[in-house]
């Protein structure tokens, strides 16, 4: 189960990860966001991205979804290569982003089938695909009803149903329970456990939560500046720490400490937002 | 699970025919959407309603007594109404732009350029359903004009082609307050720069008075105006003895081409609203 650093050279014959990256890097001016970074996550995974703010999750997360090209490096997803073949990584991929993405001013239905139609289904499979959605998130009784009525827990819950649609190999998730009470936040974990149980779905998500990142990922990696200070299961990086050691322990010692001061004013601004809204 | 079989079903999008369908179906995807939430909640097209009324009732009807302004056999009021309509088309498309950064700073924008569709289907689905908003506006202008007997040349071919010249103007004015909005991102630096475009736009054209008059410097910036040639277009087909001074066909040659071109930039820029 556990992901080694790769490098470019891999041979083809072995089955592919799910997700694999190649001296990724991305500087915004003089600084370096993400830091030839290398790392595989092998298929039906749930890897969890956790660092403090602008460790560079969110930079590496755009990257993966071809939403920002990469300075330098490359990666893999769904077995295409995300700066030569970026339509194709589209089609095999779906992205919850951190923010409220699902459209308050339609209704369920309308928000799924407009990312169906995005995503080229026909009619009939359109149909099926988001009745199946809907019952899968458990939201088929909220379908017909405008999304700015949604609590919170329901709104995140469209909008996996919504990157799930098309059946993608990898879904991305930017912080997906933050702002959520705790009950919707395990039925967010349920559905994401059950998504990769039933459909083999690889999942990579961001997040802060040392307790989403110990209940629901195999596999942790912690970022800090830009580079991966350590992967592992969760309970791995604990033991290593010592037999007392807690996820807290292992974030602070390879984060230097950062988790209580960082953040800039932007960071915080917009995770309140986000808070507020779903909240 | 087979993670590579799952995808049988999704469009291989080869082949120029496949494309421009998708690309079809994209753009009428978003349109729809908009033109959803548009009509779920109209006040805005009763709101955008009242400053034309305000230009013809208030405006028009003292300017009318002026009879200062050379406007051939037709009245200042009807050489006026075409003006009026093609610059409350300009106000309401020209800040268009401003839902796309509150899209974007929500996240819909994001989530939108992960799905393999087109990059221009963003685009024309915004234009197409500014385009039907401004039919909306020509609409309520059509009704005013009514009401103050402004001689409406009504027949079939010229009310569709205002129609269409109004669509195709407001698909402009959206399509470039969508590239200021690529450039800007954000809320306050749109507000200041859509204020400071609509009053010169809208001055330096043939809007409410012919381009006869004006000096010789404000003339040539009136003829890189897109809205000049679409008041003239609508000049010709809207008021009955209402004259053009270019051809039709050149009016909307015209403005199509700059609704190419400026679909083409705005398509390269929508990336960049997420980075």
């Amino acid at each position: 189960m556990s992901a080694s650093a790769t490098n470019g050279n891999a041979p083809p014959a072995a089955p592919a990860a799910a997700i694999e990256t190649f001296a990724l890097t991305r500087s915004f001016g003089e600084t370096l966001a993400v830091d030839h970074l290398s790392l595989g996550v092998p298929h039906g995974e749930i890897f969890g991205l956790l660092g403090p703010n602008g460790a560079g999750k969110s930079t590496t997360i755009k990257m993966l979804t071809t939403l920002l090209e990469p300075t330098s490096g490359t990666a893999r997803v769904a077995g295409f290569d995300i700066v030569a073949a970026p339509a194709e990584v589209r089609r095999r991929i779906g992205y919850v982003p951190q923010m409220l993405s699902a459209d308050g001013a339609l209704t369920g239905v309308e928000n799924l089938a407009l990312s169906a139609k995005l995503y080229g289904m026909a009619r009939a499979e359109r149909k099926e695909r988001i009745r199946e959605a809907l019952e899968f998130m458990g939201l088929t009784d909220a379908a017909k009803r405008l999304v700015k009525t949604y609590s919170g827990g329901m709104i995140r819950r469209l909008e996996v149903a919504q990157a799930m649609l098309h059946r993608p190999a990898v879904l991305f998730l930017d912080e997906p329970t933050i702002g959520l009470d705790p009950v919707a936040r395990r039925t967010v974990w349920d559905r994401l456990r059950e998504l990769k149980v039933r459909y083999g779905i690889t999942v990579l998500i961001t997040t802060h939560d040392m307790d989403e990142a110990e209940e629901l990922c195999d596999e942790l990696a912690i970022m800090h500046q830009g580079k991966i200070g350590v992967i592992g299961e969760p309970a791995e990086l604990r033991a290593s720490l010592g037999p007392e050691a807690t996820l807290d322990d292992v974030f602070a010692h390879y984060s230097g400490g950062a988790i209580h001061e960082g953040g800039n004013y932007g960071d915080i601004q917009r995770t309140r937002n986000v808070a507020s809204r779903l909240g | 699970m087979a993670t590579s079989s799952a995808h049988a079903t999704l469009p291989a999008g080869s082949g120029e025919g496949s494309r421009i369908f998708s690309v079809f179906a994209e753009s009428a995807a978003i349109a729809e959407v908009e033109m959803k939430k548009l009509l779920r909640d109209p006040t805005e097209l009763f709101t955008r309603a009242v400053q034309p009324t305000l230009w013809l009732v208030v405006f028009g009807q003292v300017f009318s007594r002026v009879r200062g302004i050379p406007t051939g056999n037709v009245s200042y009021l009807a050489f006026m109404t075409p003006g009026i309509l093609a610059q409350s088309v300009l106000f309401a498309a020209i800040f268009y732009g401003i839902a796309v950064i509150w899209e974007r700073d929500l996240g819909i924008i994001h989530k939108l350029l992960v799905s393999p569709a087109h990059r221009v289907s963003f685009v024309l689905g915004k234009a197409i359903s500014s385009g039907f908003r401004g039919a909306i506006q020509c609409m309520i202008i059509y009704i005013l004009a009514l009401a103050l007997r402004i001689q409406i040349k009504w027949e079939v071919l010229p009310v569709i082609g205002v129609f269409a010249g109004v669509a195709l103007g407001s698909a402009i004015f959206a399509t470039f307050s969508l590239i200021i909005a690529c450039v800007v991102k954000s809320r306050e630096r749109f507000m200041g720069i859509g204020q400071v475009l609509t009053m010169p736009l809208f001055f330096a054209s043939n809007a409410i008075y012919p381009l006869a008059l004006m000096p010789k410097w404000l003339r040539v910036v009136a003829l890189v105006n897109p809205l000049t040639y679409l008041v003239d277009a609508l000049r010709g087909m809207m008021i009955a003895g209402g004259q053009n001074v270019h051809s039709l066909g050149a009016d909307f040659a015209l403005l199509a081409g700059i609704f190419v071109v400026l679909a083409a930039i705005a398509a390269k820029l929508y990336p960049t609203l997420v980075r």
